[in-house]
């Protein structure tokens, strides 16, 4: 499976953010987006996910699901951790399961994975930033994408939370699949570096 | 469907707990129509006339202000994100979602309705012809009034904005509605009439309000 842009332009707000920006990225490997503040790393990441419609060029996943378009077969972990406060670690997990759908896994095992499974009755609003970030990065693992998006991924995660989901994102490595994220951290694990804008 | 019943849910169970704001809805229907003999005064023969319109304007008003969470939640907190991007149609996701809003905001008001009634000096035929237009007219409300919601996340504007964009498009639920509670007290109409063009309103609203509220989301991605 390969991931791959062309001459992709970005525009936000009538502002180019970027532009012919290629990038490259297949099964069992790690594209790293880094780049300055406002350079556009999560606007290339937004773009992937089919949450922002391009201003030019093309971005195609050669060797995926034949029916499904790109950002169905894609995980996004943005900034916002899709949970809801009023239900419970468990409920936002097994929400997510059900309604994203496809080839899924037992909520309770995805929660041990994150070292979660301890809250799993707990209510979402109880949680911290890096409890929070842990269960959004459950959500990869209830259920199977080959795609993963992420930005800032080890953003409030604890030095043990960044060295387990280092382990976790060498695992989905193994089974074939592809990451993006963008970052300022090391991820903790080997990746092409595409960096943009600032500092050329 | 999985997906479908999983979504719908999820937003009862929000609503239905604490701060979820099913409730909300329904004291506001109960304080407006209390107010209102306060301010109508002691004439019983008034508030019977004015009792459906009345009954009617509380429950539109109160069906306004909870709807402009049924999609700024998610967008604040990113599930819309991954909502718009699934593999569950846009079109059925948000039919999915303001169904769940009616059961737990709409449909309470018709509930309430007959306790309402009692304080307007309804008798029970009027009540009843309330209630019975309140439940086929009020998915109407949800239904058309879920293409404000969606335009008012797309435009980050919320609150205001969604009462301007809804009200108008209301107007026709309101006659009619009203129409067919005082066609079934007073006469002369006949209540078929005006309750199967409300009926068809609502029907309309199914179709046309999941493709616009879709269309909106779509657009509006950024």
């Amino acid at each position: 499976m390969r991931l791959c842009g062309r001459g992709i332009r970005c525009v936000r707000g009538g502002r180019e953010v970027f532009s012919a920006l290629d990038f490259e990225a297949s099964s069992g490997a790690t594209l790293a987006v880094t780049g300055p503040n406002g350079s556009g790393k999560t606007s290339l990441l937004r773009l992937v996910a089919g949450l922002l419609t391009l201003a030019g060029g093309t971005i195609d996943l050669e060797g995926g699901g034949a029916e499904l378009s790109l950002p169905e077969q894609a995980h996004y972990l943005g900034h916002r951790d899709a949970l809801k406060p009023a239900l419970s670690v468990q409920e936002n997990l097994e929400f997510w399961r059900d309604f994203l759908g496809g080839e899924t896994f037992d909520p309770a095992h995805s929660l041990a994975a994150v070292g979660l499974d301890h809250a799993a009755r707990l209510p979402a609003a109880y949680l911290s930033a890096g409890q929070r970030r842990r269960l959004s990065i459950a959500r990869l693992l209830a259920v199977r994408r080959p795609v993963w998006l992420l930005d800032e991924p080890t953003n409030a995660l604890d030095a043990a939370g960044q060295g387990l989901f280092a382990g976790l994102m060498n695992d989905h490595l193994a089974r074939g699949g592809l990451i993006v994220a963008a970052t300022h951290a090391p991820l903790g694990l080997p990746a092409r570096e595409l960096r943009i804008g600032g500092a050329s | 469907m999985t997906a479908l019943i999983a979504l719908i849910r999820r937003d009862l169970r929000i609503a239905l707990r604490v701060g979820g704001g099913a409730l909300i809805g329904v004291l506001f229907f109960l304080t407006v129509v209390v107010l209102m003999p306060f301010a109508v005064g002691p004439d019983l023969a008034l508030l019977t006339r004015l009792g459906p319109a009345i009954l009617w304007l509380g429950a539109l008003l109160a069906s306004l202000l909870t709807l402009d969470r049924l999609f700024m939640a998610d967008h604040e907190d990113g599930s819309l994100d991954l909502i718009v991007t699934s593999r569950t149609p846009l079109e059925l996701t948000c039919a999915a979602k303001a169904l769940a809003h009616w059961l737990a905001a709409g449909l309470p008001l018709v509930i309430a309705t007959p306790v309402l009634g009692l304080l307007l000096n309804l008798d029970a035929t009027a009540t009843s012809a309330v209630a019975l237009t309140l439940l086929a007219g009020t998915p109407a409300l949800t239904f058309t009034g879920m293409i404000g919601a969606a335009l008012a996340v797309t435009l980050h504007r919320g609150g205001l904005l969604l009462a301007v964009l809804v009200l108008p498009l209301s107007i026709p639920v309101l006659i009619f509605g009203v129409a067919a509670s005082e066609a079934a007290i007073t006469g002369p109409v006949s209540f078929g009439a005006p309750f199967s063009i409300l009926c068809a309103l609502s029907l309309i609203s199914f179709v046309i309000g999941p493709f616009a509220a879709a269309a909106s989301l779509r657009q509006g991605l950024d």
